[in-house]
């Protein structure tokens, strides 16, 4: 009796069978890369404002300390975002007339907030504090990237958990002088291993990796 | 299990059980002893078995339905982790509020009037958000801590269902249309001097409205003024008139009072007085080491009371008789009383008790003191007072001072009703009363009031009152008003707002300058204008000093009063005749319900779920009586019985009070509400259609009547329990009632072995673990809880709710045992069915260092963490429940539904935004308040030193009046509770697990008199 089966059908089968497997592993992963990209964490996506406003052009090239209009800061969670009036303490004398400014005038005029949207969002479970911070030599940029160059604003990173521990177990990676946090243009020095391990120490840094630091 | 009827108690059994078993055994309720189903299945499953969920919290929705929607879910559910965030807006302000600072809550200090006078304040705010209320160390009347009602106000303010519109005829309309009517009104009594018009408002200590109402009654002397406070202190007042002749404010100075004998007072836990009367009693019990010196209680009383808990020897008598008893004692102290009886009609009272009492008030002379309650008749209050001057009290234990509270004679309605009668009042203004609902039933007020021309009520809800009448006006609260009040010992305080009103309301004030022409001036002005007034020669910018200084403080320095010292007048033979015992007749006893208070409490949900402290009652009033009597008339907890006295009739629940005085039944009155909103209404049965103005409290001749239905409570008594019968059989090894959850010592045994609530070593081997200890190197948090100190009071369980954003379930969800509250107050009882001493025992999470929680939880969302903590994180939990079966202090508890508010707006407002808001099916349990720890950690790291001792409070803590709560840095040991912990009385529930909490209990001590032999 002639073979039922061609020779290729064994070749068939193991394919099937491994690439089953194989298919099983791939797809466990494509929703967790799917879930780390950025069309799900909008990392690196600009944010539409109703205000075009650009962070390099009012840090680098204007000079404007971060703390002028995020003014809470190094007090509070909150960083804060400046209310209207800030906005017009210059733009009452200089672009009065932009067109792409009439969102602040109009805001300003009729005493109704303008709605900024969010750019780095957190969950709900997860508390933030802003002030420690800054107070323990962390950067704007180390969390918030080159601001300083972004002429829309983006997040840079995409706020997961896993990043989170990431600067929570090895702070000596990312901490820098205290007078260079609210600097833009701040580069790690070459000896940020050294500097890092001298500041941790200096500054009382604990690795913070308890759920309670952030979950409550 | 949830049977359609609760079983039935054997009384006599359970009174047979007691008798044969040791004295000192403990027993958590009548359930325990009888060992009924319902206490069993609390034992087996911490919440109950989900298949005998009672069949009305079923929302229609089978187990299999259930699970094939799950199924279904399931499927999806994958996908929802790839869910982005929604888009979020920021939304900054125009221009900053100079104080404000995003993510930094605010103080404000402010004052509350709880029956007339004022209780001081701090309110916390976030961005311009009240939510949560804590004491103003400042303030005479709390010094920083609060009673339940504080705690739990600042829900009502945010209650959606407070009145929000001008109603005129039960029809939508405006405040301008008011102003119209009022403005006619106005003119119309500017003819008549004020003929007809009649004010009636609840108790004040406002001097700015007393100044209202003392101009409006100049401008119309033919107008009256009336108030009316259910459960008010007329009869204080009337007793003050008995002894001196005139009214006089009486101050107890608990924290010089070595001997106390209260008559049927329950200073502990009733009124504006109360925490700080606490604060002072407590300060007493506390005691550290041997030497120290400790106070003695004695209270008669007929149903039980938190006061009567802490008594060290409580006397059940009926509350009738308590005048007779007050008789007896004033004799023994030797004033000259005439027809005084034996001490009591029918219960003669243990003779060597009562010369036990008289003998320890004679020997403490100046440092004694005796308290009438505050609703036995005016008769006992003189008696009182003529006790205190013959023992040397006066001016040391009991000061006295001129009135606090400011306007006419209180609880005047009958005359205001007979007014109506003759067609004397054509216009009844009501302000925030609601007497429709709480005015005796004998006044019929209902029927009168209809017969008011034009009747206008401005109050917080649209209420019983509202209904009929002609216009209502939505009362501003006072998170949002301004005003002024007064404490028990006069210190005067401003009532800041928090807030702009919610719903456009109106306060007192307002109302009042409408009629007397000074229309649209704020309450801001007329607070200020008022206390400018006082201050005459002051200039313009001293006066904003002293009133940013009075407003940043809370209170005025130096308004309290000053003391007096009035003459006794006391005229023995001119005291009313004592009352005609008849021991056979049941008397019924009226009392404000303990957490919905008169009834204004009733859309409170925090209040409503919390258990009444004693019955352990959620959402019910109950008629308590005591076991015998209960056996006697063949009813049992859960049967409905009829009332009737004097023809007025109304129909409730039994509840079988171990302690209660027999022949005597305890009504709490406030429930039955038709119009309260949407949590207060149809709950409980209505208590005041018994009560008649002659007999306001007590009465004489109620009529039970079995109804033979039965009616199911949801009652916390059997929920949680802790399973002690492992103890229990253990007596070979050691004295099982030595290791009991609650450890008791009387003063003598304290002083002979002041180790006695300490194990022996060997039973507590510290290192019994597999795993490597340990070493906790930073802070380790831990808290220590006074039993002699803790009063029963609960203000802990509302200051949680209010912190931690801990949603309420319902009553048919309570049934089921699923309660949200992170801590509770356990209650147990030692002794006979009569009169049962009992113990109050706060229960949050011990936070153990070998938590058993932890190691069965699948997915890792209870973890410890380097301080001690025992982590829960509801993100990661998936809602096993593993740790919550494993957890012997049954603390966890479970998101069965999804029980928080996520929808309605209003709530919004209140929640705490440092803590999660949970969702259904994640378990969650007390944190020891992580977001306070975390804060203060913060603001000490960024100050490069360690969080001071004392600089977190938990939020049990802070409200807690007797200071019972410490929680602070073990790894310290000069902390606080670590000094706590040190002390001999220390001891750990459930030591024998060796789970090591880091929550420890200091034992009770009680002081009995050791000349009265039996306790």
């Amino acid at each position: 009796m002639a073979q039922v089966f061609h020779h290729s059908t064994n070749l068939i089968s193991r394919l099937t069978i491994y690439g089953f497997f194989v298919f099983i592993i791939v797809a466990g992963f494509i929703p967790y890369w799917i879930d780390g990209s950025p069309y799900v964490t909008e990392a690196n996506v600009p944010k539409v404002q109703p205000v075009p406003f650009s962070h390099r052009h009012h840090t680098t090239e204007l000079g404007i300390d971060c703390r002028y209009c995020h003014t809470s800061v190094e007090e509070s969670s909150f960083a804060g975002l400046p209310p209207t009036e800030t906005c017009m303490t210059c733009h009452s004398q200089i672009w009065k007339n932009s067109p792409i400014l009439e969102p602040v005038r109009e805001s300003f005029r009729s005493d109704r907030s303008i709605q900024w949207v969010r750019v780095n969002a957190l969950p709900q479970f997860v508390y933030f504090n802003h002030s420690i911070h800054i107070n323990k030599g962390i950067g704007c940029t180390t969390c918030h990237g080159p601001i300083g160059e972004m002429p829309l604003t983006w997040a840079e990173n995409s706020l997961k958990m896993s990043w989170c521990l990431e600067c929570h177990r090895h702070p000596e990676n990312n901490v820098r002088p205290r007078d260079q946090v609210f600097s833009v243009s701040y580069q790690p020095p070459a000896n940020q291993a050294e500097l890092g391990k001298k500041l941790v120490k200096e500054y009382n840094i604990y690795s913070l990796t308890e759920c309670y630091t952030c979950h409550r | 299990m949830h049977p359609e009827s609760r079983t039935r108690l054997d009384l006599q059994a359970i009174a047979a059980k007691l008798d044969k078993s040791d004295q000192r055994r403990l027993w958590s309720g009548l359930d325990e002893l009888a060992g009924t189903p319902e206490y069993e299945a609390g034992l087996q499953g911490e919440f109950g078995d989900p298949e005998n969920e009672p069949a009305i919290a079923k929302h229609g929705l089978s187990r299999r339905e259930a699970l094939k929607l799950m199924a279904a879910s399931a499927a999806l559910s994958g996908l929802t982790a790839c869910t982005k965030l929604p888009t979020e807006h920021i939304v900054p302000y125009v221009h900053a509020p100079e104080e404000i600072i995003p993510g930094k809550p605010l103080f404000y200090a402010t004052s509350m009037m709880q029956g007339g006078l004022a209780v001081g304040l701090l309110v916390e705010s976030h961005m311009g958000r009240p939510t949560k209320i804590e004491g103003n160390p400042n303030h005479p009347a709390s010094l920083g801590a609060t009673n339940i009602f504080a705690q739990a106000s600042v829900l009502t303010f945010w209650d959606p269902n407070r009145s929000q519109v001008v109603l005129r005829d039960g029809r939508i309309s405006d405040w301008a249309e008011f102003l119209t009517a009022a403005s006619d009104l106005r003119n119309r009594l500017i003819g008549t001097k004020g003929a007809g018009l009649r004010i009636l408002t609840q108790a004040t200590s406002s001097p700015t409205f007393a100044a209202q109402m003392q101009s409006l009654l100049a401008q119309f002397p033919n107008a009256k003024w009336y108030t009316h406070e259910p459960f008010g202190n007329f009869s204080a007042d009337g007793g003050a008139r008995l002894a001196f002749g005139r009214n006089v404010n009486t101050i107890y100075r608990f924290d010089k009072a070595a001997v106390v004998v209260s008559l049927d007072s329950d200073f502990l836990d009733h009124g504006a007085t109360c925490v700080r009367y606490a604060r002072d009693f407590a300060a007493w019990r506390g005691i550290e080491t041997p030497t120290s010196q400790m106070n003695r209680l004695y209270a008669v009383e007929s149903g039980p009371s938190l006061t009567g808990a802490m008594a060290d020897h409580r006397l059940p008598i009926r509350c009738g008789e308590v005048e007779n008893f007050a008789r007896a004692l004033a004799t023994a102290l030797g004033l000259p009383i005439q027809n005084a009886s034996s001490p009591v009609a029918g219960q003669p009272v243990p003779n060597e008790w009562f010369k036990a009492v008289v003998r320890d008030l004679q020997s403490h002379r100046g440092a004694s003191l005796v308290v009438a309650g505050a609703w036995q008749p005016p008769a006992v209050h003189a008696l009182a007072h003529a006790m205190n001057e013959a023992l040397g009290n006066a001016g040391t234990t009991v000061v006295y001072t001129d009135p606090v509270e400011l306007g006419p004679e209180a609880d005047s309605l009958p005359d205001l009703v007979k007014e109506i009668d003759a067609g004397q009042v054509s216009a009844l203004l009501i302000l925030g009363s609601n007497p429709v609902f709480t005015a005796p039933a004998d006044l019929q007020f209902a029927q009168r009031m209809l017969k008011v021309p034009l009747r206008i009520h401005c109050g917080l809800y649209d209420d019983e009152t509202a209904e009929i009448s002609h216009w209502h006006i939505p009362q501003t609260y006072f998170l949002e008003s301004w005003s002024d009040a007064r404490a028990f010992d006069g210190t005067a305080g401003i009532v800041q707002p928090l807030i702009a009103p919610l719903y456009h309301g109106h306060s007192h004030h307002e109302m009042i300058a409408l009629l007397t022409g000074n229309v649209g001036k704020s309450d801001h002005e007329l607070v200020r204008e008022y206390w400018k007034a006082q201050r005459p020669q002051q200039s313009e910018r001293d006066f904003e000093n002293f009133w940013a200084r009075t407003l940043h403080d809370g209170v005025l320095a130096g308004t309290a009063l000053p003391a007096i010292s009035p003459r006794l007048t006391l005229d023995y033979g001119k005291l009313p005749d004592p009352p005609a015992g008849n021991a056979q007749a049941i008397e019924v006893v009226f009392r404000p319900d303990p957490t919905i208070g008169d009834g204004r409490w009733a859309n409170n949900a925090w209040l409503q779920e919390l258990p009444k402290p004693l019955t352990k009652v959620t959402w019910d009033n109950t008629i308590a009586l005591s076991p015998a009597t209960a056996w006697r008339l063949g009813l049992n907890t859960g049967d409905v019985a009829s009332l009737s006295i004097g023809g007025l009739k109304a129909t409730g629940p039994i509840w079988v009070m171990p302690g209660h005085a027999d022949n005597s039944a305890t009504v709490t009155v406030g429930y039955g509400r038709k119009r309260a909103g949407n949590v207060g209404s149809g709950f409980g049965f209505n208590g005041y259609l018994l009560r008649t103005s002659s007999a306001p409290f007590v009465a004489s001749g109620l009529q039970i009547e079995k109804t033979g239905q039965n009616y199911l409570l949801a009652e916390t008594q059997i929920h949680h329990p802790i399973d002690r019968n492992h103890q229990q059989v253990e007596e070979e090894s050691i004295n099982a009632f030595e290791r009991d959850v609650i450890r008791i010592g009387t003063l003598e045994q304290f002083r002979t072995n002041p180790r006695f609530a300490q194990l022996p070593d060997q039973e507590v081997n510290q290192n019994l673990s597999l795993y490597q200890p340990y070493k906790y190197t930073g802070y380790a948090w831990g808290m220590s809880i006074d039993l002699s100190r803790c009063t029963g009071c609960q203000a802990c369980v509302v200051a949680c709710y209010a912190e931690n954003n801990i949603a309420v379930v319902g009553k048919y969800e309570v049934m089921a045992g699923r309660d949200m509250q992170w801590i509770r107050v356990d209650n147990y009882y030692r002794g006979g069915l009569e009169n049962p001493e009992t113990y109050f025992q706060p229960v949050p999470c011990m936070q153990c260092e070998q938590a058993p929680c932890e190691l069965v939880c699948p997915v890792g969302a209870t973890l410890h963490d380097h301080e001690g903590l025992n982590e829960m994180i509801y993100n990661r939990c998936v809602g096993t429940r593993y740790c919550s079966n494993n957890c012997p202090y049954k603390v966890r508890r479970f998101n069965f539904k999804l029980y928080s508010d996520w929808v309605t707006p209003s709530l919004y407002g209140l929640r705490n935004p440092d803590v999660t808001v949970r969702s259904r099916g994640v378990m969650e349990k007390c944190t020891y308040c992580i977001q306070r720890i975390n804060e203060a950690k913060i603001a000490a790291e960024k100050e490069n030193r360690f969080v001071r001792d004392g600089e977190i409070q938990t939020a049990c803590q802070q409200a807690c009046p007797t200071e019972a709560i410490i929680f602070g840095n073990i790894n310290d040991p000069n902390s606080r509770v670590s000094k706590l912990k040190q002390q001999t009385r220390n001891y750990s529930m459930l030591a024998e697990l060796n789970t090591r909490p880091r929550t420890t209990y200091l034992a009770k001590i009680r002081n009995p008199n050791p000349e009265i032999s039996t306790s």
